[in-house]
């Protein structure tokens, strides 16, 4: 009998749009056919966000267009542009 | 006295400025390097209460010190944080065989808002191959506002650099680089001596200023073709990082030429009009107007 399990890609793109370029990367398995770690690759999975979407993604979140706040405006952080997929993998169990 | 020969150019500051790291391969000889191996797998390197002039740390005999004396590290110090800084903290890092997983990317200490910056240097004296990990290191995360691991969650950049290196290499890191030790996937042990520094007198021109004048502030055309290509502060200063998004990637040369300003004291230098344009708010009054 067969179980399905998650598994999550994030992308950070460029800017806000779905099909600007990937900039970074992280991926994690649910099923456990995969492991993934910090500085594990060079290349990304993917050019752009939608890529992704036409690699059977589904995009889970988008990232919110909050304004800057008043005084952080010239401050950097975290990656603004995080967009979320999952796709649901079949394992056996 | 550090002898001149051994400071840092402007060319390399403006580099450290814009990617929070300057490389130094080959530096400490290996007669060193083996010493500094030994004692760490021997564990014998003593630190030093935080605070403490670097001058008073490691008394001799200490292969750490003399890793710390030879003149090319003294120029380098001097250079980012000025003479006889102050020793912050030390750690030997180990990375034990065969792992299966990396250190998740971090900063140190916690979020750090001064201009004013600390280094650490990170000395491998052993050879680093690919398979060994190596330090993973975010060039020019360095302005970013994140505290500790908040970052972990980040895998891959575009443009990450694994620090893979011969024996005796150096790495001088602005103090909120982004980085991480990646996983070491050989049978052997992987060793890195790191050590933070703060410094002690205002960094203001600690360097070989020689060439500084040559570089000569001017503005320069805006989309200049192959202006853009040359090694000059300003390009230098202007350079994204692959992994910059559009928008924070303008906002960090404005953080460079921000720091620019203060180690050089010169508050007109700009790259690309990017701060002189936002600060023009002219008060006078035209001509004729009432």
């Amino acid at each position: 009998m067969s179980k399905r399990r998650q598994k999550v890609l994030i992308l950070y793109l460029a800017n806000s749009a779905l099909d600007s370029g990937v900039r970074g990367w992280t991926m994690y398995d649910g099923a456990g056919q995969e492991a993934h770690t910090t500085g594990d690759g060079d290349v990304a999975p993917y050019e752009t966000g939608l890529d992704a979407l036409k690699d059977g993604w589904r995009v889970i979140q988008f990232p919110q267009l909050i304004p800057p706040y008043p005084e952080m405006e010239f401050t950097t952080s975290f990656q603004p542009h995080e967009f979320i997929f999952e796709k649901l993998e079949d394992v056996d169990g | 006295m550090v002898s001149k020969e051994y400071l840092l150019n402007s060319e390399q500051m403006a580099s450290f400025v814009a990617r929070g790291f300057l490389r130094f391969d080959e530096t400490v000889p290996q007669a060193i390097n083996e010493r500094v191996m030994a004692q760490m797998e021997a564990g014998t390197i003593k630190s030093q209460p935080a605070g403490t002039p670097l001058s008073k740390c490691y008394p001799p005999p200490s292969a750490i010190r003399e890793f710390l004396d030879l003149p090319q590290i003294q120029g380098i110090i001097h250079s980012l944080v000025g003479p006889d800084p102050l020793f912050d903290h030390h750690a030997v890092h180990i990375r034990q065989p065969n792992q299966d997983r990396a250190q998740g990317l971090h900063g140190d200490s916690t979020i750090d808002v001064r201009t004013h910056f600390d280094i650490q240097l990170m000395y491998f004296p052993h050879d680093v191959p690919l398979e060994m990990g190596g330090t993973l290191l975010v060039p020019g995360s360095h302005f970013r506002r994140i505290n500790e691991s908040d970052i972990a969650r980040y895998q891959n950049f575009l443009g990450q650099i694994p620090m893979v290196c011969k024996a005796g290499s150096v790495l001088a890191l602005h103090h909120g680089i982004w980085h991480c030790g990646r996983q070491n996937q050989t049978n052997r042990t992987r060793y890195m001596y790191k050590i933070r520094l703060n410094p002690a007198v205002r960094q203001l021109r600690l360097w070989n200023t020689d060439d500084l004048a040559d570089a000569g502030f001017q503005h320069q055309t805006i989309f200049g073709g192959s202006d853009r290509e040359r090694d000059d502060i300003q390009s230098i200063l202007s350079k994204r990082e692959p992994w910059f998004e559009a928008g924070s990637g303008r906002l960090e040369i404005i953080n460079r030429i921000k720091l620019w300003r203060f180690l050089t004291g010169d508050n007109k230098f700009d790259a690309h009009y990017w701060l002189t344009r936002l600060e023009n708010t002219p008060e006078n009054l035209a001509a004729g107007s009432y």
